[in-house]
Parts: structure tokens; sequence; C-alpha cells
């Protein structure tokens, strides 16, 4: 234990402004998974792994000299078409069914995509430098690398860009008329198949998205995918499904959260943590549930 | 329905045919040592461990081309029988039992990374096969009282020692305020640990103490109490992860440190991710080209690294220097012995003194290599922003004064 970043108010400050820009990337790939799990009702185990497939698109412009930041815009039409291809691959046989067949199913992709990354790309941990450079505030006492205010720009950019077209496009319409009601949807003449497919192919490109900015703020690893998927997952309970704000909220507070948890329990313990405030979400989630049914009883 | 039953018989022919001849694979066959070894191809460890076989394969050819080796006045020649580990102990165990007791192997050499070599050392120790490695340094197998274990490589602990030692010489003999950053995993602990001797020793303070994760991909929190507490020296040990990670943000943050030490920056290629940011760095290192140990088969570094280059198109990390030198003590200790008889060759290994291109070997009764010093380098960058990897410790075989402290980022 150490209490360092209290009695510091400085290293308090630079600890939420770090856990803010970190939980709105967070709150990105938590939106792509809150929408196909929304719409589809499939938890997608392998979201961290097409974040990392992303970061190495990005990574491959930066090695032919291109800037990875392009990446962004890059990620996410490969991804999307990724995403529509591993839909009609495999997801389009499990969507139907129970929420095990679903989690085991993309547990399988997930493991794949590590050991194809891995092969086709190397065991190496690489990353994209952007050259952007550092903000220094309260003179110097707090430093904040650009790179990370840029991820964060891109991704609330994004977010706005699809909270528009889901309201607007007829896709977007036709997305949220199957998520309410599937049946009713394909009654009223939704291809709700042609839903499913778009709806996952957005899930990856804004996997494509984060991942790009993660290749330009962190490292990428072709086994570092499960974390992503954690956090996101993590983010999409405590917010609930269909309620954006709310997942863009408990990404900032998971990035507090672990900023802090990191200084105060050590490095070491900073996914611990998160897997410990899962738990007991989990646990809390429950005993409320438990209490609301002795109440109909 | 005939014709299925011909091909059927056929098959399980060749296949009993195919079992009888592997069960015949003996350690020596002929004129060639089998030597067997469980190797990371593919997985977390891959590209580790094909500098590895590199190594290993660039010295069997050499050695071979050479005369091969000598026994009881008939010259043998070496050859390696090479299993995927998967990067996975658990599967480099089950290899390792394959090879001894399905492929009759009776000489080992080591896989890659300290926790590879740690499933595989208790198999090799239950039957009495010798092995030699050169890819585990974790301090723990050398305490375990293996007899047929040999790291042609020093322990772990003494990885970053010459960097406190340094530091501590530069601050005129008096201790130095320590930051430290370890992953959590056998060979970094056993570096940390090296820290804690050489702290207590030198009458230096260990200010911070972080342990840094295996996912590790932000240690921002670690920077920033340091840039609060200003240390003299900054020590991160966390594989290729760590260093390209902490050169990263050092830079981005603009920490300013006096001294930076770290491992594993030469298989990270620190300076070419990072260019100049990753200048004045200074990196713990089992072997440099430009030493001048010397032997009948590479000559020297400089020899070695032109040779190995031509044959697989990279600058020879540490990792493959060492596997080459693994096999070079096999050949001296097979001809020492005189025997393939396992308990003689391995007392004959037991018994080395000598030099190779990669460094002095001789071994302390648990294994490890006490005639080779650790060497220290710093990287150094032209105005032009190429930047080399130069040796300034220990002082025999400096290429470059160390540049200390490190200028502030301000001042660059």
């Amino acid at each position: 234990m150490d209490f360092m970043v209290f009695q510091y108010p400085m290293i308090s400050v630079q600890a939420c402004l770090d856990g803010i820009l970190l939980g709105i990337l967070f709150a990105l790939i938590a939106y792509g998974m809150a929408l196909q799990w929304g719409v589809m009702n499939i938890i997608n185990i392998a979201q961290g792994d097409l974040v990392i497939l992303g970061g190495y698109i990005a990574y491959f412009m930066y090695l032919y000299g291109i800037h990875p930041a392009w990446g962004v815009i890059v990620a996410p039409f490969i991804m999307y078409f990724v995403g529509v291809g591993l839909y009609k691959l495999v997801i389009n046989k499990v969507v139907d069914r129970d929420l095990f067949i679903s989690i085991l199913a993309t547990f399988g992709i997930s493991i794949l995509f590590m050991q194809l990354m891995n092969f086709a790309f190397g065991a190496d941990v690489v990353l994209a430098n952007s050259g952007y450079g550092t903000t220094f505030l309260f003179d110097s006492a707090v430093v904040l690398p650009n790179s990370k205010i840029f991820s964060a720009f891109i991704s609330i950019l994004f977010a706005i860009c699809l909270v528009i077209y889901m309201k607007k496009s007829k896709l977007g319409r036709a997305i949220r008329a199957t998520a309410q009601n599937a049946r009713a949807a394909k009654i009223l003449g939704v291809d709700t198949e042609k839903v499913y497919a778009a709806t996952f192919g957005i899930n990856a490109a804004l996997c494509g998205v984060a991942g790009a900015l993660i290749s330009i703020t962190f490292t990428i690893h072709p086994y570092m995918g499960l974390p992503y998927t954690i956090r996101s997952f993590m983010i999409v309970i405590v917010a609930g499904l269909g309620n954006l704000p709310g997942v863009a909220l408990s990404g900032m507070g998971l990035g507090v959260f672990e900023e802090f948890a990191d200084y105060i329990l050590g490095t070491e313990f900073r996914i611990g943590a998160v897997f410990l405030l899962l738990v007991l979400i989990l646990v809390y989630r429950r005993f409320k549930l438990s209490r609301k049914r002795e109440y109909l009883k | 329905m005939k014709l299925n039953k011909v091909i059927l018989s056929f098959i399980s022919a060749v296949a009993i045919l195919f079992s009888t001849s592997v069960v015949s694979f003996a350690k020596v066959v002929g004129d060639k040592i089998i030597l067997g070894s469980a190797i990371s191809l593919t997985g977390k460890y891959s590209s580790n461990g094909v500098h590895t076989q590199n190594g290993y394969n660039m010295a069997v050819d050499r050695i071979n081309s050479m005369g091969g080796v000598k026994v009881g006045g008939k010259t043998y020649k070496f050859e390696i029988i090479y299993y995927d580990d998967e990067s996975n102990p658990k599967r480099a165990a089950q290899l390792a039992e394959r090879l001894i007791s399905q492929d009759g192997v009776e000489f080992m050499l080591g896989p890659y990374s300290s926790g590879l070599t740690k499933a595989i050392a208790p198999v090799t120790e239950k039957y009495g096969v010798p092995m030699v490695e050169a890819n585990g340094a974790s301090r723990s197998l050398f305490t375990k009282g293996y007899k047929y274990l040999f790291a042609v490589l020093a322990p772990a602990n003494l990885y970053l020692d010459v960097a406190i030692r340094t530091a501590v010489e530069l601050n005129g003999g008096k201790g130095v305020r320590i930051a430290q950053a370890f992953e959590q995993d056998a060979f970094s602990q056993d570096v940390r640990l090296g820290i804690l001797d050489a702290a207590k020793e030198t009458g230096s303070e260990i200010i911070i103490d972080d342990k840094l994760p295996k996912e590790l991909n932000d240690m921002a929190a670690t920077l920033v109490k340091v840039k609060q507490m200003k240390p003299d020296v900054l020590v991160v040990s966390g594989h290729t992860k760590g260093a390209l990670t902490a050169i990263r943000q050092i830079a981005e943050m603009k920490v300013d440190v006096p001294m930076l030490a770290m491992t594993h920056c030469d298989a990270a290629k620190l300076s070419k991710q990072h260019g100049k940011n990753s200048q004045y760095a200074l990196c713990a290192s089992q072997w440099h080209k430009t030493l001048t140990y010397k032997d009948d088969f590479f000559k020297d570094g400089m020899t070695y690294a032109a040779d190995f280059t031509k044959e697989f198109g990279y600058d020879p990390p540490y990792q493959a220097a060492e596997s080459s030198a693994a096999l070079l003590v096999f050949k001296d200790a097979f001809e020492r012995a005189n025997s393939f008889d396992q308990k003689k060759v391995r007392d004959a290994l037991a018994a080395t003194n000598m030099q190779t291109f990669y460094g002095n070997i001789k071994f302390a009764p648990g294994g490890q290599n006490v005639d080779k010093p650790m060497v220290l380098f710093q990287v150094m960058c032209d105005s032009a922003g190429k930047c080399e990897n130069k040796v300034v410790a220990p002082l025999k075989w400096a290429s470059a004064k160390l540049i200390h402290p490190v200028p502030k980022w301000s001042e660059r």
C-alpha cells in the first residue's frame, strides 16, 4: 500500500486526468460491445483481439512510413470487413442459440486470432510512434502525452458520429428496431441477417479505431487482447445495455479507478483490481435482484 | 474392398517401420551424436526461440565442417532433433520426456527462457541426461542442486549489478537512491534480488520498488513517482515490453533521471523503434560482438557477427551467441570425456574451463557460469539520428565513455 497519491495533490490530479483519458478509450471499445450485445445477444470474448488486430494495421502503416494517426481511418474500414466476414463464417451460426454457445464460439475465435497474429506478425511487442509531444499543466507538475489526448478526442468523435448515424440513418434505425424486437422487425420487413452482419462489422470497426489509438499510446502484442475484453465487459455490465451516457461515464470511472489502484496497490494489481471490482459489482447486482424478488413474493 | 485392405496394411506396415526406426534413434547413431531440444518456435517466445535455434544450427554446421567431434579416435558429427514447445512449460516438459524416453536422446540442449528451462530441468535430472542450456538465467535454476544442468550464461541476479556499482562509483563511493520496477516473472525477480544485494553492499537506498504485471503496457504511475522522488538510478526489467514501454513513456512524460538501466534492450531493438528517445539508456547484455574473447571455431565476436549476418540476414542478438557457445561446450566435454557415457560426459562438463568467442566458461557447482561478467552498453546516437549500442562497462572492454548523468530533456 502506498498513499503517496494523496500526499501530493498534483499526483491525484495526474491520476484523474490519465484515468479519464484512458477511460474514454475503454468506453469506445465497450460501446461496440454494448451495441452487439444488445442487438445480437452475444458476448464477444474476441473483442480485445479485434482491438489488437486494429492496432497492427496502424503499426504496419507506421512501418511503411505513413503516419499511424491515419490508422484511425484505415483500420475501421478493414476491420469492418473482418467483422462482417467473421459474422458470415461463425457468428451467424450461434446468434440465435443460448449465450453459452456464443461465449464458447467467440472464445475459440479469440484463441485463433491470438495464434494467427502471433504467426503472422511475430511475438515481439511493437508500437507506433506518433511524435505528438507532451502537454504540461500546472507548472509542469502534471504531464499529459498528447497521444493520449488525441486518443480521447478521436474516441469521442467516433462515438458522436455513431450516435448520430444510429439515430438518423436507415440502417441505424433497422439496428435499433432489431435490438428492441428481432421478430417484430423481421415481420415489418427488416432483413435482420443483414442488420446482424452490419452490427458485428460496426463493432469490429470501433475495435479497429481503438486498436490504432492503442498502438499510438501504448504497446501491442498478439496476446494482449484479453484485458481489453474484460474491461469492456465490465463497463457494459455497470452501465447496462443501451445506455450510452452510462457507458461513457462508467468507462471514465473505470479508468480513474484503475489509475488509483495502480498508485495505491501497485501496478501489479492493476488488472487484478479490475477483476475484483467486476466480482463485487456482480455480487451486488445479484444481491439487489434477490431483494427485489423477495419483495415481489 | 480388397484395394482398401491393401492400402490399410501398407499404411500400418509403414507406421510400424517408422515407429521402430524412431525407437532405434539413440544418442549416437553411426557417426552422429544426436542432441535433443524443445524450443519455442511458436507462441510468445517465438522470436527469441528462433534466435536460439539459429545459434544452435550455426554452431552445428561450423563444428561439423571443421572436423566434428573426436571421441575414441573416431570422428562424429552433431545433429539436433527439435520439437516446438509452443512457449508452454507443460508442453516443454512433455517434449523433454518424449525426447529422452521415445527418441532415446541422451544429451540435451536447453530451451529458450528461464521458465521453460525450469520445466525441463527436473526431467533431464530424473533421467541423468546432461543438459547444456544457454537461455535460462534465473537464479533459482542453480540453487536446486541439479547435477546435470549447465548454463553458459551469467545468472540473472548479476544482470544489473554492474549498473548499481557504476552509479555508486560515479557518486564518489557513496550510496545512491534507486527506483526500480520489475515484472513479476522468475527472471525479472532474480534481477531484482541482485539489485537488492548490490544496494545492501554499497549502502544504497531503494526508494521506489514497483512490480509490473505480465500484461504491462502502461507504467505512468511508476514514472510519476520517479518524477516526484528524483532518484539517482532508475532500473527497469520487464522483458521487451518493459523496455519499450519505459522508453516511450519516459520520453513522453519528460522524466529526468541521471541513470536509466534496463534489461532486454538488445532484442527490443530499442533504438530502431524509438530512435533518439532511447539515447543514453544503459542495457545489460550477456554478450556484445566487440568483446575480444577468442576460439578456434568462430574466431571472435566480430567474425561471428559477420558470419551470422551472412547466414541469417540479421545481426546476432546475444541469445544466438550464447546458444552457439553451448555447442562448443558440448564438443569440448565429449572430447575430454573421450566417451559417450552420460556420467563421464557430465563430469567432463563440470570440469569445463575454456574460452569461447562468447566468453570464458567455467561452471560453479550449481551449474551457472561464473567466469563471464555481464556487459553494460549505452545507446548512443549521432546527429543524424543513427543509434548504436556501445559497451561502457566493465572498463576492460569499453568502446565508449559512459555519459553520466543523462542530459535533461529540456537540454536535448
